[in-house]
């Protein structure tokens, strides 16, 4: 431990600390620019600047970049320290005078204007190279650096060109300390909407903000970790050291005594309905990226832009699609039209623009939600009732550009309508889960005609499949609301409590047996059986069925060519007085 | 009998997991299907004895399904493909009692497959109907003992 004084205070820091440390422990506080805490500090900016009185001799040091050593006497506001710091921003203030944080110190130190003549007013650069030590040290691409001499220095890319070095990490904009690096979209956008699932996002984040566990997770498409072997700033700011970058995935074995599925649901595609233009033309979105544009926490704040980054004056909200359509799937996805509904509302909230509802049927069919459909009638929504055929940036009149036009048949009016908005939305279907069909196949899971999985009744046991001790909950069973789901999955989860509660397994009594009289050992069972239920016993020369083991298909009573093996209530005798029966009538 | 008032009898084995509950899912969707079908229900397909079928020909069936779920669908694993083979090689036996293979046939119907069911019960019926009576035992029309 190193003691030192800090303005008249007495201190005590770790050895190989810094005086910006020391400084900060002892609440004096020393402004900085150039300075980050994952950063090797470089005094660059000598805005930290402050006398320092040891052995002897008072001198002006960097705070930033100068380790502390025992007896030192530190004035961080002295007048000399003071002066000094004044300087160094006046000349910084005569590069950069539109740096923001560059102007705050200058203000607390009482300076208006500088001294020195100002070369360009809209200046923010301070040539502090923190970006370009960032790129270097965080990120491992050196992908900018400082070129040209003197007043004409500054930082870029080699020869000022596009570079191959640079991963697009924008690190070096979010180390800038005076906002002189901006991020751009290559092709103007102001608005990314088809990123918008995307971002704003970190590569290391907690998936949602309900999320259980609430653990973070890296993800490793994004981390730059992953892509050049350096940075791991996460790993050094962890107080726990809890973030481990060599974690790899791993599979874990859970023993179970039933299984609830609730894989889920994936929203349609709407690039499969080339009319619709998804994909091809601008603002044009689905609804999970509406979701994320008007989400609070979204990459707009919540704010309905379009790509230019202006509000939309119209809106066009297109129901059913992908659903309620022989081409695609001909079922209804239940809650797109209550979630157009909401957006209708959210755009009325949030916009001034005139929004247009396009629907085929409206179907409000829950508690509270036929009243909703009456709120937004009354609010102004204008409903279209037809689906739409087209939509198109092919303006026929001067009105109708830049605008898409929608084209739909309006089965209210008997008229086929061109209706020109700013943005369309589009109210995409639900399908099942991504591994949907690997899950069937695992789990031996039938799946009805629309492809989701299938209860064994729809009334009697809606949460049961037809293996015993798996239960389904959720949209992986059909299309379905929260509330829905909700019930579906505490239904499938009092089903496997009341499994587990009972302690044991009630079985079918349709077990087949091997009658020892009969049997000769011929074993043909033995290798039919798919469960390794029956087994032969050599000393006795007879093969037996393992009760608990056997699931009563009776391939082996089919097989036995010797009548020894039965099934339970489908004996032959049973199945030869039905054949019988039949032909009585 | 006539032709054109021949009414066949035919007898389904239907596994109690696929093409039973399509069976029930034609019904209870009332589609409308020819009602020459009679159904018995096994657990499996793979629980079809060969003299199940042998029976039902002998008592008087002009037809014979044997219906189970998919290929690689089957509740107990494998046991549709036990049904496969056994309708293979009794097909090849039915030939030499002088049955047509056409009044024997396997059929893949799964549990969402309520279509299906009706259209297989509709074609088989007809491909029956084109073949006519079997009379197997030559007492066709009278009631059997």
């Amino acid at each position: 431990m190193v003691n030192l004084t800090i303005d008249g205070k007495k201190v005590e820091v770790d050895e190989g600390s810094t005086i910006l440390q020391a400084a900060k422990k002892a609440g004096a506080r020393v402004p900085t620019l150039c300075f980050h805490p994952v950063i090797e500090p470089y005094a660059a900016c000598r805005v930290c600047v402050v006398e320092v009185a040891f052995r002897g001799k008072n001198d002006l040091l960097t705070s930033c970049n100068t380790k502390v050593e025992d007896g030192m006497d530190v004035r961080t506001a002295s007048e000399r320290a003071l002066r000094a710091r004044r300087l160094n921003v006046e000349m910084l203030l005569a590069r950069a005078p539109a740096a923001e944080p560059l102007r705050e110190i200058a203000k607390e130190l009482g300076i208006e204007k500088p001294r020195f003549p100002v070369k360009d007013p809209d200046e923010k650069c301070i040539l502090c190279g923190l970006c370009v030590r960032a790129c270097e040290q965080i990120v491992g691409a050196c992908a900018i650096s400082f070129i040209e001499r003197g007043t004409d220095r500054h930082v870029s890319t080699p020869f000022g060109e596009e570079s191959e070095a640079c991963i697009g990490c924008t690190a070096c904009a979010h180390f800038c300390p005076t906002g002189a690096i901006t991020v751009e979209d290559k092709y103007g956008r102001k608005v990314i909407h088809d990123e918008m699932l995307l971002g704003p996002t970190t590569a290391i984040r907690v998936p949602i903000r309900q999320a259980v566990p609430m653990v973070p997770f890296i993800d490793k498409e994004a981390c730059i970790h992953f892509k050049t072997g350096e940075c791991k700033v996460c790993a050094k700011v962890c107080d726990r050291d809890a973030v481990n970058h060599k974690m790899e995935d791993t599979i874990q074995e859970i023993e179970a005594g039933s299984i609830i599925i609730a894989s889920g649901f994936k929203t349609f595609d709407p690039r499969r309905i080339p009319a619709y233009g998804y994909g091809r033309f601008p603002n044009i979105i689905t609804a999970m990226e509406f979701e994320r544009l008007v989400n609070a926490s979204g990459p707009t704040g919540g704010k309905v832009l379009l790509a230019n980054g202006e509000e939309p004056k119209s809106v066009g909200i297109i129901h059913c699609v992908g659903s309620r359509d022989e081409n695609y799937h001909a079922y209804c996805s239940r809650v797109c039209c209550m979630y157009s509904l909401k957006f209708a509302h959210l755009l009325g909230e949030k916009t001034k623009a005139t929004i247009y509802d396009f629907y085929i049927d409206m179907r409000c069919f829950g508690k509270g939600y036929e009243e909703f459909y009456h709120r937004l009638l009354k609010e102004g929504t204008k409903f279209v009732r037809g689906r739409v055929s087209e939509i198109s940036t092919l303006a026929l009149t001067e009105k109708e550009e830049g605008k898409l036009i929608i084209r739909v048949e309006d089965t209210l009016l008997g008229a086929v309508r061109r209706i020109s908005v700013d943005m369309a939305i589009l109210a995409v279907g639900l399908e099942p889960g991504i591994d949907h069909n690997r899950l069937a196949k695992t789990f031996n899971i039938s799946c009805s005609q629309d492809t989701f999985f299938l209860e064994r009744h729809p009334k009697l046991a809606p949460v049961s499949s037809f293996s015993d001790g798996i239960f389904l909950a959720g949209t992986c069973q059909g299309p379905k609301d929260i509330p829905d789901t909700v019930a579906q999955a505490g239904a499938a989860a009092a089903e496997a409590l009341a499994l587990a509660d009972l302690g044991k397994v009630e079985l079918e009594p349709i077990t087949a047996v091997i009658d020892d009289k009969l049997c000769s050992g011929c074993q043909i069972c033995v290798g039919l059986c798919p469960f390794t239920a029956i087994t032969h016993e050599k000393d006795k020369g007879i093969s037996v069925i393992n009760d608990a083991l056997c699931k009563g298909c009776g391939t082996c009573v089919a097989a036995c060519p010797s009548g020894a093996s039965y099934q339970k209530h489908f004996r032959d005798e049973q199945i030869f007085a039905e054949i019988e029966g039949i032909f009585l009538i | 009998m006539s032709q054109e008032h021949f009414e066949p009898r035919l007898i389904g084995f239907l596994c109690n997991w696929c093409s039973y509950t399509g069976a029930d899912l034609a019904g209870t969707a009332r589609m409308i299907y020819a009602p020459n079908i009679r159904i018995i229900r096994v657990m499996c397909t793979g629980r079809v004895d060969p003299q199940f079928v042998l029976k039902a020909f002998h008592e008087g069936a002009d037809g014979v399904l044997i219906s189970g779920c998919h290929p690689g669908d089957c509740h107990y694993q494998e046991g549709n493909y036990k049904a496969m083979r056994r309708h293979k090689l009794l097909s090849k036996v039915l030939g030499q009692f002088g049955i047509e293979k056409e009044r024997f046939r396997l059929e893949w119907v799964s549990a969402s497959e309520g279509t299906k069911f009706q259209q297989v019960c509709n074609e088989f019926t007809e491909q029956i109907r084109r073949l006519g009576p079997l009379n197997l035992n030559g007492n066709r029309g009278e009631h059997h003992e």
